[in-house]
């Protein structure tokens, strides 16, 4: 068949080239008190860290697997997950040029140096288990803005009582299994501090690669935005694909102070054999917003549901998501809003794609306390089921204890109308290209909301994964 | 004329995965450049006759052969007959979020002759058009059809038309649901399409203000999915007044 497509094409294996990780150093699998004193050593925590690592190592003996929750996580087995594996790379390096050979390559690949070079004010990556980059423009750190990896600065006496007053606080290590398991084993990630009144326009960009097989991920990522200031964060992510399961448990922790306005961009393309199982957070205060925007387009099977607690009268949540189901994949995702204050309002609108079998559904909880009265919410998700086999499902909560709030909930569920594809057809467009055309369509609006180069890069995975869709 | 840009023999369509047969042995010969209308009661045919000619998936020809342009084009895709150069104004164009009228037209353009056009020259031959078919310049930066009202989505089709100068093109019932003053740019717009193009026309219609300001060369009478009578542009005068009664059983 003669190939053709309206966008430019992408090869899927851009994501899987990977490095030999023989050289660096590993813990065991599996997870010991032993363990996560290795990990502690390791990085050289101080005491309260090293004990809250093993309070929430208790913590997640004594919580249950969850059972009767979204998709199967049979496959995953604690005992055969590496839970720290330091990369090759001495510490972190705040310029491209000391960061070894292979590992940049790993990331000139994924275009993190060109995209920093041209519209962030700051980026950090990180390989692993560990930060191998990080660098904040000089005229952003100049405006009081503190971009660095959560355990320097945590060490730092500026802002050790900020971490310990804040960290796994919004998240507590009970939350459920995977954040008892995270607090425990957690390395790499970011900390930002956005000073009072400081308006950053360009964003700071997180990437999260991780590249050997057979171990997790656990980077803390933590973000206090301080009164009358604007923060956008963007986070990626990606991994080669093995052939046994790889595990994420990573935890965000948003803070979102009066009058400020945080947006918070996810694209996670992690590959098909990893379990995904994220937590995300944010507290709004007053006149505070929190903007999600997320992309959802790889794993085997995903948890995630970031959530907003509206603490401040007239807060807000916008939620934006879009979740990609290709065959083998079970992607549960959703968003919780917990409404807690006088006029507070959310809005969340989600489009989800099946294929091949795929499997994705849309889980929403809506809670308004009787404190928030005069709020309102409104939910609309709708699911696109590209052919016979794949399944959408949308399971809506509410929580409603005032009287005084106005919430809706819109759901549609649908399938690739014949009438639309004959219609593309007759005007002389592959039904290939129809079809893929009818996909983007469908995820636009909510797309149009990614960062630019990940838009385009969400519409070049439509079309990769639309082609040959037709027998 | 002796030379057929359209040869239709014996043909016999149903709806998929149905028993259902609509088309019973339909027989129509278009010369190039000819004007045909096809006229007939509700639930003849007449919608099903224009989507199996542009091979509709969701009917199965049983019998009979389609002839376009010197090639056989009967168990022909859709976007095969597209290219070749056959058209088809829908009676309810859908709509289609994602793509912008504009990018679809010269997206369109570019499938059908394989190359790549001017942005610039396309976007003056476009301008024109709209303006001829007297639609909001704003229209073309919209997504296809989303929103539009029943009267511009019909100046779309017939925009799409001028754009894509198809060598024959089916107009399904493109004047129902239009106003007066609707109508007559949709039939201004069908007579530059003669005027410019000089391709042939078939005119699905069951109303005749349509017409008024075109030549017709033939006319046919489609009932229970055959074609039981044909004549020229005095029959549609004929049907106006007496209905369809003189051809049902």
């Amino acid at each position: 068949m003669k190939e053709k497509t309206v966008v430019s094409d992408i090869d899927r294996n851009m994501y899987d080239f990977r490095f030999d990780d023989s050289d660096a150093y590993k813990v065991s699998e599996g997870l010991t008190p032993d363990i996560v004193l290795q990990i502690s050593k390791e990085k050289n925590d101080p005491e309260w860290m090293r004990d809250f690592r093993l309070d929430s190592l208790k913590k997640f003996n004594e919580i249950p697997f969850p059972d009767n929750w979204g998709p199967s996580i049979e496959g995953l087995h604690m005992e055969n997950i590496i839970t720290y594996v330091r990369p090759n790379a001495n510490r972190m390096e705040d310029s491209w040029d000391s960061v070894p050979e292979d590992i940049k390559d790993t990331f000139e690949k994924l275009g993190i140096p060109e995209a920093e070079r041209k519209s962030l004010a700051g980026v950090g990556a990180q390989y692993d288990s560990e930060l191998v980059y990080h660098n904040v423009k000089d005229e952003v750190a100049a405006l009081g803005v503190v971009y660095t990896d959560l355990e320097s600065a945590m060490k730092d006496p500026k802002y050790e009582k900020m971490i310990k007053d804040h960290f796994m606080k919004l998240v507590p290590n009970t939350d459920h299994k995977f954040a008892a398991l995270h607090g425990a084993v957690w390395s790499g990630g970011s900390f930002v501090y956005v000073p009072k009144g400081v308006k950053l326009d360009i964003p700071l960009q997180s990437y999260f690669r991780l590249n050997a097989k057979g171990a997790g991920q656990f980077e803390h990522t933590l973000i206090i935005v301080d009164d009358d200031a604007y923060l956008h964060f963007i986070e990626g992510c990606s991994a080669p694909k093995y052939n046994v399961a790889n595990l994420h448990a990573g935890c965000v922790e948003l803070y979102v102070g009066k009058n400020s306005t945080l947006r918070y961009s996810t694209i996670e393309n992690w590959s098909k054999n990893m379990y995904n199982l994220n937590t995300k957070r944010a507290k709004v205060e007053e006149n505070g917003k929190i903007e999600w925007v997320s992309g959802s387009f790889g794993s085997h099977v995903s948890y995630l549901y970031p959530m907003s607690v509206l603490a401040g009268a007239n807060s807000r949540s916008e939620f934006s998501g879009v979740t990609f189901a290709g065959g083998g994949q079970n992607l549960d995702t959703g968003c919780k809003v917990v409404h807690n204050a006088p006029n507070t309002s959310s809005v969340v609108n989600t489009r989800s794609i099946s294929k091949d079998g795929g499997i994705s559904t849309f889980r929403s909880a809506v809670v308004i306390t009787k404190n928030a009265k005069g709020s309102k919410s409104s939910t609309s998700c709708q699911s696109l089921m590209v052919d016979d086999i794949s399944r959408s499902d949308t399971i809506p909560a509410m929580d409603i204890r005032t009287g005084d709030a106005d919430v809706g909930h819109e759901a549609k569920i649908g399938r690739i109308s014949d009438d639309v594809v004959f219609y593309l057809m007759s005007r002389g467009m592959s039904e290939e290209d129809a079809r893929a055309l009818i996909v983007r369509g469908f995820a636009d609006n909510v797309g149009k909301e990614l960062p630019l180069e990940y838009a385009v890069e969400m519409n070049n995975l439509i079309g990769l994964e639309m082609k040959g869709a037709i027998g | 004329m002796d030379e057929k840009i359209l040869e239709v023999s014996s043909l016999e369509a149903s709806v998929k995965d149905e028993e259902k047969k609509i088309l019973h042995g339909v027989d129509l010969s278009v010369g190039m450049g000819e004007t045909h209308v096809i006229m007939g009661p509700n639930g003849a045919g007449k919608s099903t006759l224009g989507s199996v000619l542009l091979g509709d998936p969701r009917y199965v020809i049983d019998g009979g052969k389609i002839t376009f342009d010197g090639s056989d084009i009967t168990n022909e895709s859709t976007d095969k007959i597209a290219k070749k150069g056959m058209f088809l104004s829908f009676q309810n164009p859908v709509e289609i979020p994602g793509i912008t009228l504009a990018n679809f037209i010269r997206t369109s353009i570019e499938n059908r002759t394989g190359e790549r056009i001017k942005l610039w020259d396309f976007k003056k031959k476009l301008k024109e058009t709209m303006e001829l078919l007297d639609m909001d310049p704003s229209y073309a930066d919209r997504d296809l059809n989303v929103g539009f009202s029943g009267g511009e989505k019909k100046k779309a089709e017939i925009l799409q038309l001028l754009m894509l100068k198809p060598k024959l093109a089916i107009l399904d019932e493109t004047d129902s649901g239009l106003d007066v003053d609707a109508t007559r740019i949709v039939s201004k717009g069908i007579s530059e399409y003669k005027k410019q193009v000089g391709g042939a026309l078939i005119i699905i219609t069951h109303v005749t203000r349509i017409l008024e300001a075109l030549d017709v060369d033939y006319t046919h009478v489609l009932v229970d999915g055959k074609i039981v009578g044909h004549g020229g542009r005095e029959l549609v005068d004929e049907i106006n007044e007496n209905g369809f009664t003189a051809y049902e059983n």
